[in-house]
C-alpha cells in the first residue's frame, strides 16, 4: 500500500471527528440554536481530510471552503473554533462578526473564507508569493478546495493560471460533487473531465474517487508531496457525491436516487472504516472508542461555546479600518 | 529640472523599494516595460525579483495582494487603468475591505489606479472609480491633485496597515510640473485649502482642483469674487471639518468632481454640509460633476462631458447671484 500509518489513521480520525460534530451541528440547527446557515462535508470527508492531513499546520497553508470540516480537523483547527462561531460566541476567531464556514485564522495559516467561489486560489497564491519574497517558501505547501461550480468562474480561472505562472508549490482540490447548489454539472461546464483543464492551465493534474479513503490518502498526498518538492501546483478532482444538502436547509431532493445508490453515492466514512479495519491500521474496538471520545469532545466545546457571551453591539467598535480614522469616514 | 506628477508616483516607489524590504510591485507591464505611463520605469532593474508583470487578471492581482499582505508584505498594485479594477471588484470590496472586521488581521496593500479621463481615450480608459470604493467599509481611498501629494499620498498610503485605492490623474501625469517635491506634513485624511477666499468655496479633489483654481483666477478678473478652492486630497477619509470651516466662511458652497453625478462624492459633501452646517449656507449648495453618459471617445465631447472652467463658473455666478 506504501501509506504512512500515521497519516491514514489521522486522516481516518479527522474524518470521523468532523461527521460527528457536523451532525451535532445539523441538530443545532434543526433546533434553532444556530442563527445562519449550516454547510456541511457529508460524503467529502475523505478527500477533505487527507488534504488537512497532509499539511503542516505553522508552515503550511489552508484556505478552507464550504466542505472542508475534516481537513480543519485534521489540519488542526481547534474545535471550539467551529462551535463559537457557528454558536456566535464572542471568544471566537470572528467575534460574531462573520459565521459558519467563513472562519479563519490567516496567521496561523488558515484564510478566512469568502463566499465568492474561487477568490481563495489567487489569495493563497499570494501568501506564497509573501513566503517566496521573505525567502521563507522552501518546503511549504499552499493548498485550498473548491467544488464543481467554482471551476466556472473567472476567480478560480485567474487565480490557477497565476499560480501555474509562479510555479508555486499548491495544491488545488476540485471536489465534484456533481451538484453546484442544484445544478448539475452538465449545466457547468461542457468539457468532457475537469482534470482535462489542468493541462491547460500547465499544472499537474490528478484523478480521485472521493468515496475511497485509501485512494484519498494516497492520490492526494502525493500531490501535496510534488508542490512540496518543486513539481509546480498541483490539481485535483476528486469524484463524489455530496451527501446532503448545499446547506441544511435544502433537503438535496434534486439528487437523483440513482446517484444516491451507484458508486459516487458511498459514504466515505463507511468505506474508510471498512478499509480501516480490512488493512489493520484500527480495530473495530478502537473505532468505538474514538467514536465515544469524539461524541464527547464535540459535546463539550458545544456546552462551552453556548455558555459563553454573545457580542454586545454596545461593545463592538464598529471599525472597518485598523487605522484610525476618526469620524472622517 | 522640475518633477512632473507620474516622476512623483515613480520616485515614491523607488523610494518606498530602497526603504521597506516588505513593499514590492505587481501589475501588467510593469517590469522591464516599465508601465503603460511609465511608473516604474528602471525599477525593476533597480530592484530584481520586486517588480513582477502579472497575467491579465485583475481578481487575481488583488487576491494575490491579500494573500501577500496577509504575510506581512506591502504590495502596490498597478491597475493598468482604473476602469479595468472592475475586474477587481470584489476582491478589493469583498476580501481586501472585510479582512480586516472579520479576522483582525489588516492587509496593508495599495492598489494604483490610473484614473479620469484624457482626450481620445473614450469610455473604458477614463473612470473615475473613487465613489465606488469609497462606499465600502475598510477603504482608504486617495485622490492626489498635486505632485507633492502624489509623493507623500503614496508613501503614507504604503505605510498604512489598511487597503488604500490611490486614484493618481492621468490627466495629470506630464502636464503637471513642480520645480520640486515639497511636503507640508498634512497626513492622509486632512484637506487642504488651495486658494482662499471669502465668496463662496469650492470643494474639489484630484484634477477637478485645477480646473478650480482656474475658474476662480477668472472670477477674481472678472468681478473680483474670491472664491476659495478646498482640495480634499482624500475622499474617505473625507475631512468634513475642514470643509464646515470653510463654508462658515464663504456661506457658499460648490462641490466638483469629474465622476458620474449620480451619487459619488459631491453628493457626500453637500449631505454632509447640509446635515452638518444648514446654518452656515447663504444659498442652496450646488453640485457639478461630469454628464450622465459614459465618458466619450472625441477630444470635443470629453471636453463639455467634464466640468471645464466654463461651466464651473457659470454654476460659481449662479451661486454668488442667489
Amino acid at each position: 500500500m506504501g501509506l504512512d500509518r500515521d497519516y491514514v489513521r489521522d486522516v481516518f480520525r479527522a474524518m470521523l471527528r468532523a461527521r460527528i460534530l457536523e451532525n451535532k451541528l445539523s441538530s443545532l440547527y434543526k433546533a434553532g440554536k444556530i442563527v445562519g446557515g449550516v454547510y456541511l462535508g457529508k460524503g467529502q470527508e475523505a478527500v477533505s481530510a487527507s488534504l488537512g492531513a497532509s499539511l503542516v499546520k505553522g508552515k503550511d497553508i489552508f484556505a478552507a471552503l464550504i466542505r472542508d470540516q475534516a481537513g480543519r480537523t485534521a489540519f488542526g483547527e481547534p474545535l471550539i473554533d467551529c462551535t463559537r462561531t457557528y454558536l456566535g460566541s464572542v471568544l471566537g476567531p470572528m467575534k460574531g462578526r462573520d459565521g459558519n464556514i467563513h472562519r479563519g485564522r490567516p496567521l496561523d495559516g488558515m484564510p478566512a473564507m469568502i463566499s465568492h467561489l474561487g477568490a481563495e486560489v489567487s489569495v493563497v497564491a499570494g501568501m506564497l508569493v509573501g513566503r517566496r519574497l521573505k525567502g521563507e517558501l522552501q518546503g511549504v505547501v499552499g493548498a485550498t478546495c473548491v467544488g464543481d461550480g467554482a471551476t466556472s468562474t473567472g476567480s478560480f480561472h485567474e487565480g490557477l493560471n497565476m499560480a501555474a505562472v509562479e510555479n508555486l508549490p499548491m495544491v488545488v482540490i476540485v471536489g465534484n460533487n456533481q451538484f453546484a447548489y442544484s445544478t448539475p454539472t452538465d449545466r457547468q461546464f461542457a468539457c468532457e473531465d475537469l482534470l482535462d483543464r489542468a493541462k491547460g492551465y500547465g499544472v499537474g493534474g490528478h484523478a480521485v474517487d472521493g468515496t475511497d479513503m485509501l485512494a484519498c490518502a494516497k492520490v492526494i498526498g502525493r500531490a501535496v508531496t510534488l508542490a512540496r518538492e518543486g513539481g509546480g501546483p498541483q490539481m485535483v478532482v476528486a469524484r463524489l457525491l455530496r451527501l446532503s444538502g448545499h446547506g441544511e436547509h435544502d433537503d438535496g431532493s434534486y439528487v437523483p436516487p440513482v446517484l444516491k445508490s451507484g458508486q459516487l453515492g458511498r459514504d466515505c466514512l463507511e468505506t474508510g472504516i471498512v478499509q480501516m479495519i480490512e488493512s489493520g491500521l484500527a480495530t473495530g474496538d478502537e473505532i468505538e472508542r474514538w467514536k465515544t471520545e469524539f461524541a464527547e469532545e464535540v459535546q463539550a466545546a458545544v456546552a462551552q461555546a453556548q455558555q459563553e457571551p454573545a457580542p454586545d453591539p454596545w461593545h463592538e467598535d464598529w471599525r472597518a479600518c485598523s487605522t484610525d480614522t476618526g469620524r472622517g469616514l | 529640472m522640475s518633477v512632473t506628477y507620474v516622476d512623483a508616483i515613480r520616485d515614491a516607489q523607488e523610494k518606498l523599494l530602497r526603504d521597506d524590504p516588505r513593499v514590492f510591485l505587481y501589475g501588467q507591464d510593469i517590469s522591464k516595460f516599465g508601465g503603460a505611463f511609465k511608473a516604474t520605469k528602471g525599477l525593476a532593474e533597480a530592484f530584481p525579483g520586486r517588480v513582477l508583470d502579472s497575467p491579465i487578471s485583475e481578481d487575481a492581482m488583488i487576491g494575490m495582494a491579500v494573500g501577500a499582505a496577509i504575510e506581512g508584505m506591502r504590495p502596490i498594485v498597478e491597475m493598468q487603468f482604473a476602469d479595468f479594477s472592475s475586474i477587481a471588484f470584489n476582491q478589493i470590496v469583498n476580501q481586501a475591505a472585510t479582512h480586516f472586521y472579520r479576522t483582525g488581521v489588516p492587509v496593508p496593500l495599495t492598489v494604483r489606479l490610473p484614473s479620469g479621463g484624457t482626450p481620445g481615450s473614450g469610455p473604458f480608459h477614463s473612470q473615475s472609480m473613487e465613489a465606488l470604493y469609497a462606499h465600502y467599509p475598510g477603504l482608504i481611498v486617495v485622490t492626489p491633485a498635486t505632485v507633492s501629494d502624489a509623493y507623500h499620498m503614496l508613501l503614507d498610503a504604503v505605510a498604512l496597515d489598511d487597503p488604500v485605492i490611490y486614484c493618481e490623474h492621468k490627466f495629470l501625469y506630464r502636464w503637471l510640473k513642480s520645480p520640486r517635491i515639497n511636503g507640508d506634513g498634512l497626513p492622509i485624511g486632512k484637506a487642504r485649502i488651495t486658494r482662499p477666499g471669502k465668496h463662496a468655496t469650492v470643494v474639489a479633489y484630484s484634477a477637478m482642483v485645477h480646473e478650480a483654481v482656474r475658474a476662480a483666477d477668472r472670477l477674481k478678473e472678472e468681478g473680483g469674487w474670491e472664491i476659495e478652492v478646498v482640495d480634499l486630497r482624500s475622499v474617505k477619509p473625507l475631512d468634513i471639518d475642514t470643509v464646515l470651516a470653510s463654508v462658515a466662511r464663504t456661506g457658499r458652497l460648490l462641490a466638483l468632481g469629474e465622476a458620474f453625478p449620480w451619487g459619488g462624492v459631491t453628493a457626500e459633501v453637500v449631505a454632509r454640509v447640509c446635515s452638518d452646517g444648514f446654518h452656515l449656507l447663504d444659498a442652496p449648495p450646488r453640485r457639478l460633476n461630469s454628464r450622465d453618459t459614459p465618458v466619450p471617445y472625441h477630444p470635443k465631447l470629453w471636453a463639455a462631458h467634464r466640468p471645464t472652467p466654463e461651466s464651473i463658473c457659470l454654476a460659481l455666478r449662479e451661486l454668488l447671484n442667489f
